[in-house]
């Protein structure tokens, strides 16, 4: 360093504490204001709830960080979950025809969610279409799949084939549910990708400069393409949770699910403009938004005004985070 | 207060400000008289950018007082500098490309029209045809500026903060994207603005162009005043001496003796579009290679074009006598090339990520334990480099956006150099770059040579090519247009082959 340092005397800096935990406190600050609002909230029944319904967009978060960590976006996850679902949903309905399995249905999912999170892919980076416009196609696209493959209508009748199905989406082991052990699980997997293998280095490297990366000779397009298939997939697999919840698969599932996914991770940090953003923020994030959706529901704020809080609340996140930064 | 305050069209007094961690300025005291071109100079990270944002309102002092025109004053916002008569044209030009130069010179200000609300047209582009002819500036100003020469859109700054009744504008960089006859265009002008009493504080890393220009210089160092003196009393080395705060007897490195290593790399005939064009040369192990030529004649792309960035339409590349095929830069990488891009922040930084990783990035694949990075020998392998090419940074930790432009330099030579590559092309490795870090780039390319490396670099600065390469070649419109021994070549010869008089059968 050229100039000196003064650290000895620099007093306790709120600046670097809050970046660093301002988000944290965030939530805490939410679960207080709740629960002095509402005595229901601090409830191991509630609490469980709220990680349960936090679960399927925390899943499908984890996917939307890294899309956006390399400056893309994907907004047919929503779409995705709905068709892949009710593909693998209905070839198990007809196991007995079709062979199907519960473990099969979710390797169905996830191969459906996969591939529309490949062409996704290969729109991006070979056709060159940009990530908003590539995805919205995707997304009128699935749903409009969706919706003709099952006519509109809802896929049931899997009860006796699909008890693992329902174990994902319903079961609890030691009293913890299932979705949220997965959903732990997948955040687990995504933070030791994200921060310990030279592959998730590596979309951290091309959300900083894409141009550099190349020209280090990272395989950039395989990286995209890694992570569009992975946000896909795992849009699948949230669906197929969903379902084993809901113990039936919609067409009209996951509407909207892209917002609340963009809102998790963006309100945890992670910046549009790619290459930061960690996945400790992104769960905040996603909890943060969960308590939101739960202490409004608490309140018995009518339906309409919640959306209308929930728009408050992530746009003061987005300004608070901005003035600390 | 002295009696100069009359006189002193601004006058910095004890100006301090820390960031956390750094002490930035220290007490740092400068004035500037009506009407002189006034050169700050200082290496990168010296407190030059910090003071001058701390006069145009983006940073405020911790302590010390700015004196405008004899009264203290504060300036909270870059506007607020603007309004009291200061303004400044940034290195990255602020013009919008697309719009006219009137409609740039007068953004957020138009006069307003008859009916509220509306814009004057016609009383607009008047006013910026006045303040344009004033400064002998032949253009249209409705021409969008995009199509202006950068020399021409830095003057469209210039009549921008001309129409703000500017009395003292802050240049920083203003020359490093120019070419010579740009940069006398420039200069000329800014003359002629002296002479109208406007003042100028120009920042340049060119030390020829603050004696060609300045009046008065100040020097700092390590976010310290270091010297204020007329520039007639000062010679380059006492300059340089001020900057670096030692001696600095040489700035080239002693060339080794002749070049006999055999032929590392061998370019035939390789073309694409029309900036490369037959390129046909052979390097040779431990030589440095300098490639001379001015914007726009091909140089970058005939590297681009090697390194596999764009691919070749057609040609040969050699590596060690066997041909190689590259089209893309990972395969070039695998042949042992690496390529220290121009434009540093651009095409080679992963700014918001540390210093180790930049260093490290192409080397994690195998700096791993099973399946996850090893961290400890991922930075064992950075603070290797960062001893060996004294990067001045707090730690490996550190994030590379936050140190300075020799380091960073630095950081990305390392990268390529953890990679032993037998080949390692530099295009304007010390662009803007101050000269004592300048000086370690030019030890450290020699000292690869030394090591067998062929080296490659494209550089704008004849006295940097003719200083430091074994063997000069000459690009004009995307050809080889000469090829001199840089022992016996001058400035002219380079010159004159760059701008194609040799070929058109005339000299100059």
């Amino acid at each position: 360093m050229t100039a000196q340092a003064v650290e000895e005397k620099r007093p306790f800096d709120w600046r670097t504490f809050f970046q660093s935990y301002g988000l944290l406190l965030s939530l805490l600050l939410l679960c207080g204001i709740i629960s002095l609002a509402s005595d229901r909230f601090l409830t191991v029944d509630n609490l469980r709830n709220v990680l349960r319904q936090a679960s399927i967009n925390g899943i499908i978060s984890i996917g939307m960080m890294m899309v956006i960590l390399i400056r893309g976006l994907d907004l047919s996850v929503g779409s995705v979950l709905a068709f892949a679902t009710v593909v693998a949903a209905d070839l198990l309905s007809r196991g007995e025809v079709t062979g199907v399995t519960p473990l099969g249905a979710i390797g169905i999912a996830g191969l459906v969610g996969g591939t529309a999170g490949m062409i996704n892919g290969i729109l991006v980076t070979w056709i060159k279409i940009p990530p908003f416009i590539a995805t919205l196609g995707m997304m009128t696209f699935a749903r409009g799949a969706a919706l003709q493959y099952t006519n509109g209508q809802p896929i049931t009748g899997m009860a006796e084939l699909g008890e693992g199905i329902r174990f994902l989406g319903s079961a609890e082991l030691n009293g913890i549910p299932v979705p949220i052990l997965a959903a732990g699980i997948l955040y687990i997997l995504a933070y030791v990708l994200l921060n310990h293998v030279p592959f998730g280095r590596y979309i951290y490297a091309m959300g900083n400069n894409e141009e550099a990366a190349y020209l280090s000779g990272l395989p950039v397009k395989r990286i995209k393409m890694f992570v569009y298939i992975v946000s896909g997939a795992l849009a699948a697999f949230a669906g197929i949770i969903l379902m084993g919840r809901l113990n039936s698969a919609q067409p009209t599932a996951g509407a909207l699910s892209e917002f609340d996914a963009i809102a998790a991770v963006v309100v945890g940090g992670t910046s549009f403009s790619g290459g930061e953003g960690t996945v400790s923020g992104t769960l905040i994030g996603v909890l943060i938004i969960a308590v939101l959706n739960n202490g409004l529901n608490l309140l018995e704020i009518p339906s309409f005004y919640q959306d209308i809080a929930s728009g408050v609340v992530i746009a003061l996140a987005l300004l608070l985070y901005r003035a600390i930064r | 207060m002295n009696q100069d305050d009359k006189q002193t069209l601004l006058r910095l007094q004890n100006i301090h400000k820390s960031f956390p961690g750094v002490h930035a300025l220290n007490d740092v005291t400068m004035s500037v008289l009506p009407g002189e071109i006034h050169g700050l100079l200082g290496e990168n990270g010296a407190g030059k950018s910090t003071l001058m944002k701390i006069l145009n309102g983006v940073y405020r002092a911790d302590s010390g007082n700015i004196v405008w025109q004899g009264n203290a004053i504060e300036i909270h916002s870059p506007q607020d500098a603007q309004r009291n008569g200061i303004s400044m044209i940034h290195q990255e030009l602020a013009l919008v490309g697309y719009l006219d130069a009137g409609k740039n010179i007068f953004l957020g200000r138009e006069p307003g029209g008859i009916i509220p609300g509306t814009i004057n047209w016609g009383r607009m582009y008047a006013d910026a045809g006045r303040i344009v002819d004033e400064l002998g500036l032949a253009i249209d100003v409705r021409r969008p500026v995009r199509f202006f020469s950068l020399a021409q859109q830095q003057m469209i700054e210039v009549a921008k903060a001309l129409s703000l009744e500017a009395r003292l504008i802050i240049m920083d960089e203003p020359t490093s994207s120019l070419t010579d006859r740009e940069v006398e265009t420039l200069f000329s002008q800014m003359r002629a603005l002296r002479d109208r009493g406007v003042s100028i504080i120009f920042i340049s890393h060119r030390l020829e162009e603050i004696f060609a220009i300045c009046d008065r210089v100040t020097v700092l160092r390590d976010g310290a005043w270091v010297a204020t003196s007329p520039i007639a009393d000062l010679t380059t080395d006492t300059l340089i001496k001020y900057m670096v705060g030692r001696e600095v007897d040489q700035i080239f490195e002693p060339r080794t003796g002749s070049i006999s290593g055999q032929v590392i790399l061998e370019v035939k005939d390789l073309n694409r579009g029309d900036r490369v064009k037959n390129i046909t040369f052979q390097l040779r192990q431990g030589e440095i290679l300098g490639i001379a030529g001015l914007v726009g004649a091909g140089r970058t792309e005939t590297l681009e074009t090697i390194f596999g960035a764009h691919p070749a339409s057609s040609g040969i590349i050699r590596v060690n006598g066997e041909q190689v095929r590259i089209r893309r830069p990972d395969q070039a990488i695998k042949q042992g090339i690496g390529f220290v891009t121009e434009d540093r922040k651009g095409q080679g930084l992963f700014p918001a990520m540390t210093v180790a990783i930049n260093i490290a990035i192409t080397r994690l694949a195998e700096l791993v334990r099973a399946v996850l990075v090893n961290r400890g020998a991922v930075n064992t392998l950075a603070e290797d480099f960062i001893a060996r090419l004294d990067i001045r940074t707090p730690s490996a930790q550190q994030k590379v956006q936050n140190l300075s432009g020799g380091n960073q330099q630095k950081v990305i030579i390392s990268r390529w150099m953890t990679l032993n590559p037998r080949v390692l092309m530099l295009d304007e490795p010390t662009r803007g770059i101050d000269v004592g870090a300048k000086h370690e780039i030019y030890r450290l390319m020699r000292q690869l040579a030394s090591e067998g490396v062929g080296i490659i670099m494209v550089s704008s600065e004849l006295p940097e090519i003719l200083g430091v390469s074994d063997r000069v070649l000459v690009m004009h419109e995307g050809r080889i247009a000469g090829e001199f021994n840089p022992q016996h070549a001058t400035q002219d010869d380079l010159m004159t082959a760059a701008t194609g008089m040799v070929q058109e059968g005339f000299r100059l």
